[in-house]
């Protein structure tokens, strides 16, 4: 899991161009949205496009992506349950 | 006593410099357009960490924009509303939108960024720069073959007589590839007209656009 979430911090900061920051600066339990990072809506479909590409998955609702988007880690937990590959 | 319409200040960046109002301010020597961006942000300390989502045009307008407004704090000197914005360039969006059409060009690797694709409009430039000083005016961007300075004098001057604006950046902003050029002017009135200012008019924005052209 914390391998999971190292890669996906270093995704995160790729996509997002984060550039002024580290995987270490990222806490994986802080929100994603508003606070912590403070990424707006479009970084929430760069994310969405992320689980698809990188892990093929697709959330199926937007109450689901509210619960898969909160965190670092509650992204990885999805992928961890829903990725067969 | 008559009001006259002045160029009160002017920034243009283009082949790895900088002039703002005449001075040259930065060279750069990086090899890419992002980077020279990326070098400019970070040699005037620029702290705008949206900077990094933005694609090359908006990047290149920031900067301008930036430059220009650097300590006149604008927003003690005029409400939002009062600040007009009018840009122009030949290519629109043209460098963003070959960055999405490569991320859709393959059907088997179908996924388009949404981060690329919002700045898929050449007034998108616009948008940011408004963002980011709060500016809420009048504004407008053109698409010309090439840099038509009695566009731009018509335009603000009608503006700026028919009171719509107080004030108004405006100017050229184009990147395709590795060629980009940036030429912004603040257009601004004034009644006393202090010896060696740039009286605003289609004459004086050729002059300073030709600057080290």
């Amino acid at each position: 899991m914390e391998a999971l979430i190292a890669k996906l911090k270093n995704e995160i900061i790729d996509v997002l161009n984060l550039t002024e920051m580290t995987p270490e600066s990222i806490d994986e339990n802080e929100p994603l949205f508003v606070e912590g990072l403070g990424l707006d809506s479009i970084d929430a479909l760069e994310l969405i496009v992320l689980l698809e590409r990188n892990y093929g998955l697709k959330l199926a609702t937007a109450e689901e992506g509210k619960t898969v988007l909160k965190s670092v880690r509650s992204m990885a937990e999805f992928i961890r349950k829903n990725n067969k590959g | 006593m008559g009001e006259n319409y002045i160029i009160s200040d002017h920034c243009i960046i283009r082949n790895k410099q900088i002039v703002l109002n005449g001075e040259v301010v930065y060279t750069g020597n990086e090899s890419s357009p992002g980077d020279f961006f990326t070098a400019v942000y970070r040699h005037f300390n620029f702290s705008y960490a949206k900077f990094f989502k933005m694609d090359n045009l908006c990047k290149l307008g920031f900067l301008a924009s930036e430059l220009l407004l650097r300590g006149k704090n604008i927003s003690e000197t005029y409400h939002g509303d009062e600040v007009g914005l009018l840009l122009s360039n030949a290519g629109s969006s043209i460098d963003t939108d070959r960055n999405h059409q490569k991320s859709i060009s393959n059907r088997d690797q179908y996924f388009p960024s949404p981060s690329v694709f919002v700045y898929t409009l050449a007034n998108i430039v616009i948008g940011e720069i408004c963002i980011r000083h709060k500016l809420f005016g009048e504004s407008f961007f053109v698409i010309e073959k090439e840099f038509d300075a009695t566009r731009l004098y018509d335009l603000v001057k009608q503006w700026l007589d028919e009171e719509i604006v107080r004030c108004c950046i405006t100017g050229w902003v184009e990147i395709d590839n590795d060629r980009y050029e940036a030429v912004i002017y603040f257009i601004q009135k004034t009644s006393v007209l202090q010896e060696g200012i740039a009286i605003f008019g289609p004459g004086k924005l050729t002059d300073i656009y030709l600057l080290g052209k």
